[in-house]
């Protein structure tokens, strides 16, 4: 954030403003933006799961709210603005409110862990993957204290099947980012993806994205692994008895959850932020001009995003494709064939390195 | 003072009619019509309405699609209750709209119509009606919420309030000889 903030300071000296408040916002700015896209973010995300199914489905999806459907989720965003919030007589009023809230704000905190160009990354930690790891647990533990509150038959059922699938992909998830660190020696997420700088880690660690793939998939909640809210047997799952804005927040909160998760896939496996083969289109097409320079950190992050839109993508065909598994399948799926695998590959990784 | 009201009754309204999201409730053969409404050839996703929500207090929109029993009455009012404001009704069905072919004593067990039960938007008759009959009635639900305005809510309100009693342990409206 260096270079941007020097930018900043000379900005605020032309405009004769004072530097210890333009400080103060310069810790402020960039937290907002962030929300700002996330808000965004989520809305396009929205649209562009129900046109990627709808055509998968051979139906065509939203197409009659602005042009070519686009303002439909605004439109959705709206309407549950403005939902009547139902609250409930019995069970923790309390909590009902909180869990949605937290559950969103640990993702706002996920999100301003990644960096998104060499420049813009704000939380630059030297453990950034385990602060990532940790918050992530966040939503899941605030989803099963949703359910438990609601005092309903089948937030409960929802939210320990929640937490049952919560302890068999969490093993494969931190097992591989154990390889992944094995591999780079460092936990600094800018640092991972200058390593890659002349191989992507996904061709030195190939099971490791599969499986870091799958488990990624159940911690995102998505089919085949939606089973805590399976809505053929559950109702709703943990957010039944939310409605209105809460049960927004619980939307918003999953779809944001999904862009953060896959960024991170991109990162720790196809680079981040690097252009493929390490070349980047502004200097072949510009050369090497003073322009560049600011031209590149666009790359960058048009490439981050690029990525995770792909792998996105490719988690909506799967949701297009498969039908949900049992509560035992997924289980047994996860304890008995993708654990072992993972302490193999870690195994592996290992012995290579030495 | 008018324009800020008309200006929030537009974006209100354009919200809501926009994005019409229905339970997904069925009791019988109009419910494989609405199945269809949401399938390729006629998809009802196109109209923004393709997420039927499990869960009552997630929905805007009771499409009942089939013959309601008085076994079954008080299931529909409970999750009519359920729903948060703005709700909707649509009656699918001849069976819904008045009783179809059950109607009179035809059949002891049949209510004949879910207006004696929930207040009711649109109806939709037909045995069963086909799902460009569906998108016709949600057609017209968006053109009525239109229309809408925050300063009559009030006795929008009062006009979809329940007013029921319970005779033989059958629920029916209060009004009811009045109006038949």
């Amino acid at each position: 954030m260096n270079f941007l903030l020097c930018k900043f300071l000379e900005f605020i000296k032309t405009i004769n403003f004072s530097e210890h408040i333009a400080l103060v916002l310069f810790s402020i700015l960039p937290f907002a933006l962030i929300l700002g896209f996330l808000i965004l973010t989520v809305i396009g995300l929205v649209l562009f799961e129900r046109k990627i199914l709808g055509y998968f489905t051979q139906r065509k999806g939203p197409n009659r709210v602005g042009f070519w459907g686009i303002l439909q989720t605004t439109a959705d965003a709206v309407k549950l603005l403005c939902k009547e919030n139902i609250e409930i007589s019995s069970g923790d009023n309390f909590l009902f409110t909180l869990s949605p809230i937290i559950a969103f704000a640990a993702i706002i905190i996920l999100w301003c862990i990644i960096p998104y160009n060499a420049e813009f990354n704000m939380i630059n930690s030297s453990v950034g993957i385990l602060i990532y790891l940790i918050v992530s647990s966040f939503p899941m533990l605030f989803h099963f204290l949703a359910g438990y509150s609601s005092n309903n038959k089948y937030s409960i059922i929802g939210s320990y099947r929640a937490l049952a699938l919560t302890a068999s992909y969490s093993v494969p998830i931190i097992f591989t980012i154990l390889s992944i660190i094995c591999i780079t020696n460092t936990m600094n997420l800018n640092n991972i993806i200058l390593f890659q700088t002349k191989k992507w880690i996904i061709f030195s660690n190939i099971l490791g994205f599969v499986i870091f793939y799958i488990s990624s998939i159940a911690k995102l909640n998505r089919c085949p692994f939606d089973l805590s809210e399976a809505e053929s047997e559950l109702v709703c799952g943990y957010h039944t008895e939310y409605s209105g804005m809460r049960f927004a927040m619980f939307f918003l909160g999953e779809y944001a959850e999904l862009f953060v998760m896959c960024i991170l896939i991109s990162i720790l496996f196809l680079g981040g932020y690097l252009p493929p083969f390490n070349v980047y289109l502004a200097n072949i097409f510009m050369g090497n001009c003073s322009l560049c320079r600011y031209l590149i950190y666009f790359e960058q992050t048009f490439w981050l995003i690029f990525k995770t839109l792909l792998i996105i993508f490719s988690i909506i065909w799967i949701r297009a494709t498969l039908p949900r598994f049992t509560q035992k399948t997924t289980l047994d799926f996860f304890w008995k064939y993708l654990t072992p695998l993972t302490i193999i590959n870690l195994i592996i990784i290992t012995f290579m390195r030495i | 003072m008018n324009i800020i009201v008309s200006t929030i009754d537009k974006v209100l309204n354009w919200g809501r009619a926009n994005s019409i999201w229905p339970l997904t409730f069925a009791t019988s053969c109009c419910g494989i019509e609405m199945m269809c409404a949401s399938a390729s050839n006629f998809d009802i996703a196109r109209f923004g309405s393709e997420v039927f929500r499990p869960s009552p207090r997630q929905a805007d929109l009771l499409i009942c699609a089939g013959t309601i029993t008085h076994k079954m009455a008080p299931v529909l009012l409970r999750l009519y209750e359920q729903m948060p404001e703005p709700k909707y009704v649509i009656a699918m069905g001849a069976c819904s709209c008045g009783g179809g072919m059950f109607a009179g004593n035809a059949a002891y067990s049949v209510v004949n119509g879910i207006d004696k039960i929930v207040p009711v938007d649109i109806y939709l008759p037909m045995c069963p009606p086909r799902p460009e009959a569906l998108f016709d009635a949600i057609l017209k639900l968006q053109k009525e919420i239109k229309k809408e305005s925050i300063l009559t809510r009030k006795e929008f309100l009062e006009s979809h309030q329940l007013n029921l009693k319970e005779e033989n342990g059958i629920l029916i409206r209060k009004d009811y000889d009045e109006l038949y």
